[in-house]
């Protein structure tokens, strides 16, 4: 097996909000009251349901409550483990699929405020993404800006899945502010569930929506690119969450050759996608869909035609591999060393101004 | 890409020289508005012209997003007796069958009866559409053949124009489009499957169509070419859900081709649908092999728009993975992306791999092999 390199950066960890009460202090009296008066109990996406195979490897499932609700759980199964110098926060909470834009605002503020004081504040090597209500784009802007005074955030988070396609310019602000304040956008497999999983429609089952995000994921990229997002701001960086990867070279084959067939459609789209990806698009590691077999995989790699484009993640408490084969086999040394250090160092910035803080009494 | 700056070499006078190949999509279309009325009821006459055909998105003239290219189709296409273009046989035969050798052309009609909210119109156009291909095209020229254009949203009514056409010879598939109102795998469509499965055609599933659904998982997005990469996301999502619903388990003769959605994506999906099926096995546990397991068993793709990598070695080790065996050359003539036969695989092939991209794999899997 590949083994892991001390001082690595987990790029994907799912920290549990336990139940909607736990954000309750984290809400002002108008908000507790909507909570309590009309019944709401929790915001589970059935993206991941609770008990679902792929929501928790089964050693990594506590006794009790939510998978990867216990910050002890997180030590001892992913940042302990895999000798992380930092882990980032990823909290898939329901907040996109909320219609009320002044809700969706609410919920995410107590749970940006709930990560940094439950879980940030209490583990050094954690640091946390800004969960924004999409349903409002100016409220959106407002919480990255408040929230991106604490260098301890390092990103904003987005589903795969939301409203509209993530390149449509009305989005095109929360980019501005992003690019500016140096925190690159994650995009998380997960859906807002305001339009159907795949476009053709509704499935019937889980496993159904669970295959689509990748679907989804190549549908984003297509418009992130020919909206020209990177066009506008060339300094942001994108990364692909829980989105696997092996998909993207044939995807870009595609992509280009229709780019150079219809480039008059959309003529700001000025380099190839490819180029765009390599400066602009990251992914996180795992899920890895591919064979087991490291010469399958390192052909993979060769039709990536880049060694950077790969962040390491554990996507715990998730269960996208056994014991403690995060890193698939056959991986090079170099290739390790750049997943798992130069990578995510090179996309998340503020993790180098955060660490420096810290160590100044 | 395709204005003609200066005259060629007449073409005819290569076709002696080049290998014969099969089209796996050609598009015929019609040459006036009024061309399939012969083989409509007049009450869809009057239809038509009152309120329209009535498809699941709104312009009563054109597509949704406006083609690259006039009817999306090559500008050198146009019949010199007027129409459309791909609306003439004998320019058909001059342009494209006679000097590129096509030795089997499957005709995949579009503008149909598919997509239509209105199911007696969907299912008289989807008739009339193939009594037309075959007066029109396939009866003048034996290098063609039709698809049996079915009401894809009226499963019992589609399986009884599959079964009347299942003897003739003309007809070598059933065709449907990707997008329909649902995901083609929900039991709604399992009367098309087995009916084709009777009759032994197999199911063209070509890229394109309306269904209502917005062409992203996230809404519809600003522009044609989405619409166009887009439609290999639809694929996708259109073959995940015919091996997770069961269809393949349940109809195990049934083949299936995908049409102009491209095929570099088929490993990584497959790699993916084995891997998340490992863990949620007992959600479908009428599945009884791998998924990719009915996949390699029961699936075809055509080339068209062909994978096009800077490097050839990459393009190759996908197409191992595929298999050799599994696609089908396509040229979607007349349309804008057309691929030439001549120039569209890279050398480097072997002769065996090179002869069933072009030809064998077509005439086996759609009968028409000579023992």
């Amino acid at each position: 097996m590949t083994e892991p390199i001390a001082g690595g950066v987990d790029c994907d960890l799912h920290p549990a909000v336990p139940h909607l009460t736990s954000l309750l202090p984290y809400l002002n009296d108008y908000w507790r009251d909507q909570v309590t008066t009309r019944g709401m109990t929790d915001l589970v996406s059935q993206a991941y349901p609770l008990n679902s195979p792929i929501s928790a490897r089964p050693d990594w499932r506590p006794a009790q409550g939510k998978p990867g609700s216990r910050l002890e759980d997180m030590r001892a199964h992913a940042l302990d483990p895999f000798k992380v110098s930092h882990g980032i926060c990823n909290p898939l909470y329901g907040v996109q699929m909320v219609f009320s834009e002044d809700m969706a605002t609410a919920f995410c503020r107590a749970l940006n405020d709930w990560l940094a004081r439950e879980w940030l504040d209490r583990e050094p090597r954690l640091r946390g993404s800004i969960v924004i209500p999409v349903q409002n784009v100016e409220k959106a802007v407002a919480e990255i800006e408040r929230c991106a005074q604490d260098e301890r955030f390092v990103q904003v988070l987005m589903l795969v899945m939301g409203d509209m396609p993530l390149g449509k310019r009305a989005y095109w602000p929360i980019y501005a502010a992003a690019e500016r304040l140096d925190l690159p956008i994650g995009v998380h497999a997960g859906s807002a569930y305001h339009h159907p999983p795949t476009s053709v429609g509704w499935g019937s089952y889980h496993i159904e929506d669970y295959v689509a995000q990748a679907q989804a994921f190549q549908q984003q990229l297509t418009s992130l690119i020919v909206e020209g997002v990177f066009a506008r701001y060339p300094k942001l960086k994108m990364v692909m969450l829980e989105s696997g990867f092996t998909w993207l070279p044939p995807f870009l084959w595609r992509l280009t050759k229709f780019w150079r067939g219809l480039r008059m459609e959309t003529p700001w789209v000025d380099r190839a996608p490819l180029e765009i990806v390599q400066s602009n698009i990251r992914f996180s590691l795992q899920p890895v869909d591919a064979p087991d077999d490291p010469a399958t995989l390192n052909r993979l790699f060769d039709h990536m035609q880049s060694d950077e484009l790969l962040l390491f993640s554990t996507d715990y408490p998730h269960w996208q591999f056994e014991g403690d084969k995060a890193l698939p086999d056959g991986l090079s040394d170099h290739l390790v060393r750049r997943i798992m250090i130069d990578n995510p160092h090179a996309t998340y910035t503020r993790l180098k101004q955060s660490a420096v803080k810290e160590t100044t009494p | 890409m395709n204005i003609q700056l200066r005259e060629r070499p007449d073409q005819a006078a290569c076709a002696t020289t080049r290998t014969a190949i099969a089209d796996c999509d050609v598009h015929p279309s019609r040459a006036t508005p009024t061309e399939l009325y012969p083989y409509l009821a007049k009450r869809w006459h009057t239809h038509l012209e009152t309120v329209g055909a009535g498809p699941y998105h709104g312009m009563m003239i054109g597509p949704p997003f406006p083609k690259g290219q006039p009817n999306a189709s090559r500008r050198d296409a146009y019949p010199p007796e007027g129409g459309p273009q791909g609306s003439s046989l004998s320019f058909m035969q001059k342009q494209h069958l006679d000097p590129n050798n096509v030795a089997l052309g499957v005709l995949n009609p579009l503008g149909t009866g598919q997509g239509l909210r209105n199911p007696e119109l969907a299912t008289a156009v989807c008739a009339a559409i193939n009594d037309w291909q075959v007066e029109k095209w396939t009866s003048k020229d034996s290098r063609l053949k039709a698809s049996v254009v079915v009401a894809n949203e009226d499963g019992p009514t589609a399986a009884r124009e599959i079964r009347k056409r299942a003897n003739d010879k003309n007809f070598v598939q059933v065709l449907l489009l990707s997008r329909n109102t649902e995901p083609l795998g929900q039991r709604r469509y399992w009367p098309v499957y087995e009916a084709a499965e009777e009759a032994g055609l197999p199911i063209g599933i070509h890229a394109f169509g309306y269904g209502g659904n917005p062409i992203t998982a996230s809404g519809w997005p600003s522009y044609y070419i989405e619409e166009m990469v887009g439609h290999s996301q639809c694929q996708q999502a259109v073959l995940a859900s015919l091996v997770l619903e069961g269809v393949f388990e349940q109809f195990p003769k049934l083949k299936a081709v995908m049409i102009e959605a491209g095929f570099g994506w088929a490993p990584s999906l497959m790699w993916r649908l084995d891997r998340v099926w490992q863990r949620l096995r007992d959600e479908v546990p009428h599945l009884t092999r791998p998924p990719s397991a009915y996949i390699r068993e029961q699936v075809w793709w055509t080339t068209q728009p062909m994978e096009d990598p800077e490097r050839r070695d990459h393009l190759f080790e996908v197409i191992d993975w595929i298999g050799w065996d599994r696609l089908l050359f396509a040229t979607d003539y007349p349309h804008w992306d057309f691929d030439d036969p001549s120039r569209v695989l890279p050398a480097g092939v072997s002769v065996q791999n090179r002869d069933a991209f072009y030809l064998g794999n077509a005439l086996k899997l759609y009968g028409l092999a000579k023992d």
